[in-house]
């Protein structure tokens, strides 16, 4: 019998209730944080989400599957890439549609590309969380270079929609590989800078060490993902465990720690940047020629039946399950975002805590709000 | 295990199952009355080792509402999809899963939310999305969009 996690939260009415939040600087969204106080300890959190819901499920059993993928750009903008190939690779394995070579080689790079992108905009705002207002200023340095490269090559810098069921939009700018190569080599020299700057502080390490310890059973038990997870040791890479797209042509290592703290999060984070760049490297010279897209028909209809496809965003596991019913439309998207069940472990690790812990205990998570609220 | 070998294991232990056609992965159909028995031995049992539950979501077939379990092992890595359905659109009630994957308190909240289906001795079943005073549930099919918030 395995032992029964319990951290269900018991409100009395002379509990010492203060607000974090909605807009609090440090949720980088709007995230209402309930904290019940024992002086400055917190003895609860409790997150009240819901401030941007808009309803995108309900949206989507109003849309065809192409449509679809534009909405899907709007719950982790930062990792959008990789939102809108969940939903092309679920409607693709319905509809056994093999796309070329070409496509799946350009979707690992610019999955990567994003991943990069978006660990930089984390880690700059997390050493702002904390107080390091410099980190903010080289972070948002080298995710302009990448942000150029997406500009040029679909016109759009943060909510791009390049995925369509079947392939890509259109074809990869000429310029896109060098330009690509000349970023690693860049990014190479300007990522020992950032452990330069903040990883070696002091003042940051006595604030991030020893924080917020996660055990690998609660990170199972409440499906924290992403490099959330796998700081506690939970195995739960989806670009390793069940590739998807060109990961299986490509040699990199699931990086994995067990300490669990803030520290190991933060850290667990800067090294996948590093493992981002290999797998770029890996592939950026061998993208093979071919169409950029499959034929498909300009009506998609997936035939009957229930679809889940999984991926690997920058914060952990998305998951989309299509239900169909042989139309236009499908009767049922149902969105597995990572951050909503990341949010949910943090009175787990949170309570007991300073206040200012809790931000910098959010802050590895990582948390990004319009992706809980969907 | 193998599907073959889960199917044969399920089966064992609780009656009344049925398998419905899947083309991705194994489903499991569970009278709703032996939901938590099942959801207990899968998570409990350390041939099986269901000990993360991915996604937890409802769906409206319009017939009957469900509750659709996405469960993986992440010793043994296979993969189960979980179903339990009801007929009764007035007053659907299953068991909680909560104690047993910590994650489903709030995917059980979400599915409250959005279609109203009651979670029975749930430490805390309130609105997740939707505010708390909104009336109906936005994702059932027989919901009336007075507002004309999502058809224009």
């Amino acid at each position: 019998m395995k032992e029964v996690i319990q951290d269900i939260i018991i409100r009395n009415s002379d509990d010492y209730i203060i607000n974090m939040g909605p807009q609090h600087p440090s949720t980088h969204g709007v995230l209402r944080l309930e904290l019940s106080l024992q002086g400055e300890k917190v003895k609860y959190v409790v997150p009240h989400i819901g401030y941007i819901h808009r309803g995108i499920e309900k949206m989507c059993e109003r849309d065809t599957y192409q449509q679809i993928i534009h909405l899907t750009d709007r719950f982790d903008y930062l990792s959008a890439h990789m939102n809108n190939e969940a939903v092309c690779l679920n409607v693709e394995n319905a509809l056994e549609v093999e796309v070329p070579e070409r496509v799946k080689y350009i979707r690992t790079i610019l999955d990567e590309l994003n991943r990069l992108a978006s660990h930089q905009l984390w880690w700059c705002a997390f050493g702002m969380d904390l107080g390091a207002l410099t980190t903010f200023f080289y972070g948002l340095r080298d995710r302009e270079v990448i942000l150029d490269i997406f500009e040029e090559s679909f016109g759009s810098r943060l909510l791009h929609s390049f995925n369509t069921p079947g392939g890509l939009m259109h074809d990869i700018h000429p310029n896109f590989q060098k330009r690509t190569k000349e970023f690693i080599k860049y990014f190479r020299k300007k990522l020992p800078e950032y452990d330069q700057l903040l990883s070696n502080n002091v003042i940051f390490q006595m604030r991030t060490k020893g924080i917020g310890y996660m055990s690998k059973e609660v990170a199972i038990s409440y499906g924290v993902t992403g490099p959330s997870g796998r700081a506690s040791g939970f195995s739960c890479d989806v670009r390793k465990n069940h590739p998807y797209s060109a990961y299986d042509k490509v040699d990199f290592k699931e990086i994995l720690d067990t300490t669990g703290d803030t520290f190991t999060r933060y850290k667990l984070r800067i090294a996948e940047m590093w493992e981002s760049m290999n797998i770029i490297e890996q592939l950026i010279d061998n993208i093979p020629e071919g169409d950029y897209t499959a034929k498909m028909k300009p009506i998609i209809k997936l035939p009957v039946g229930e679809y889940y496809q999984r991926v690997e965003t920058s914060r952990g596991e998305m998951g989309v399950f299509i239900i169909s019913d042989g139309n236009k439309f499908p009767v049922r998207v149902k969105f597995r975002t990572p951050n909503f069940a990341n949010l949910f472990v943090l009175n787990k690790i949170g309570s007991g805590n300073k206040i200012a812990d809790i931000v910098a205990i959010s802050g590895s998570l990582d948390l990004v709000i319009p992706d809980i609220d969907r | 295990m193998t599907n073959d070998q889960l199917k044969e294991k399920i089966s064992e232990w609780v009656s009344g199952i049925e398998f419905p056609e899947n083309k991705q992965y194994l489903e499991v159909l569970v009278p709703a009355n032996s939901l938590k028995k099942l959801a207990e031995l899968l998570h409990n049992t350390p041939e099986t080792d269901f000990d993360y539950l991915i996604s937890l979501s409802g769906v409206d077939y319009v017939s009957h509402l469900a509750v659709v379990y996405h469960l993986e092992s992440t010793s043994h890595k296979h993969f189960l999809v979980m179903k339990v359905k009801t007929e009764d659109r007035e007053n659907p009630n299953f068991d909680t899963v909560n104690e047993i994957w910590r994650t489903a308190e709030w995917y059980e909240r979400e599915v409250f939310d959005m279609f109203g289906i009651k979670f029975n001795n749930h430490p805390d079943l309130r609105r997740l999305l939707m505010d708390d005073d909104w009336v109906g549930f936005p994702l059932r099919k027989d919901y009336k969009d007075e507002i004309k918030m999502i058809e224009r």
